[in-house]
């Protein structure tokens, strides 16, 4: 289990080093598909199966296609040459983000990380009713109030895609 | 049973490279990468505190995670496709309109 857990550990962080090092943007956005799908299944090791599922289906299939259509109808000539330069402002970003993932990784490291009372809902309990179920209940009585904003934003994003994007006729 | 530790030092991992990948890449899609990697790296410690405290409730705001996250690439794609019908470029240095 936890060798299996550290392969892809290991690939998911390979893939996200791909975004942010190969040239060509569609390399990027293929590396960053292996990425979710080893995400997916560190999500299924964590009892988390709905969740590895809308991470393939939703990340890996519809928003990745989504992006890869728009980089091939954006064809752009511009290639990037920044591997090499080394600027002030390249160093200064490396840094605060070596800040950040010291602060980050001391916060979860920390041996007094206050976690809090446990919930009710243990490994047992998930196993026996399914995760989906338990999504579910709690989607359509804790949360529905938030389930049913959300359904209004995908509404307001399909339309201000389609305004956005439209071609204006002059 | 995997150490919450170790799930937390990568998701911590996966941030950070989407950081630099917004400071340093000039590809403004690719930037929008860095931001999804980002919010997945996110949605790994949330199901990872959530089966730590025996929680539904993480995986419950994962689902609207990714509901934002596909509807802010619609959205953000749309704008740069109608970005690049005027300026004919992705580099986000060429993007100077609402710059003073």
């Amino acid at each position: 289990m936890l060798t299996i857990f550290y392969i892809f550990a290991v690939l998911s962080v390979l893939g996200a080093l791909g975004v942010l090092f190969l040239r060509n943007p569609i390399h990027c956005a293929l590396s960053l598909v292996g990425t979710f799908f080893c995400l997916g299944a560190i999500y299924v090791m964590l009892n988390a199966e709905f969740v590895a599922v809308i991470q393939v289906l939703v990340y890996a299939g519809a928003i990745m296609v989504l992006f890869l259509f728009v980089l091939m109808l954006l064809s752009s000539k511009d290639s990037e040459q920044y591997v090499n330069k080394w600027s002030v402002g390249k160093i200064l970003a490396g840094l605060l983000s070596l800040g950040i993932f010291i602060q980050i990784a001391g916060l979860f490291t920390a041996n007094e990380l206050q976690l809090g009372s446990k919930g009710e809902y243990p490994l047992e309990v998930v196993e026996e009713v399914g995760s989906i179920t338990l999504i579910g209940r709690l989607l359509f009585t804790d949360y529905i109030l938030s389930f049913e904003i959300i359904a209004i934003l995908l509404l307001v994003a399909v339309i201000g895609a389609v305004v956005i994007a439209k071609r204006r006729f002059q | 049973m995997i150490p919450i530790e170790h799930i937390l030092l990568l998701s911590a991992l996966l941030f950070i490279i989407g950081v630099l990948g917004v400071m340093l890449r000039r590809n403004v899609i690719v930037i929008f990468m860095s931001i999804e990697l980002m919010l997945n790296a996110v949605n790994l410690s949330f199901v990872t505190f959530a089966r730590s405290l025996d929680s539904m409730t993480g995986v419950v705001f994962i689902f609207f995670i990714i509901v934002v996250a596909a509807a802010e690439a619609v959205v953000g794609l749309s704008i740069i496709l109608s970005i690049f019908r005027t300026r004919k470029t992705l580099n986000i240095d060429e993007f100077n309109l609402l710059k003073w």
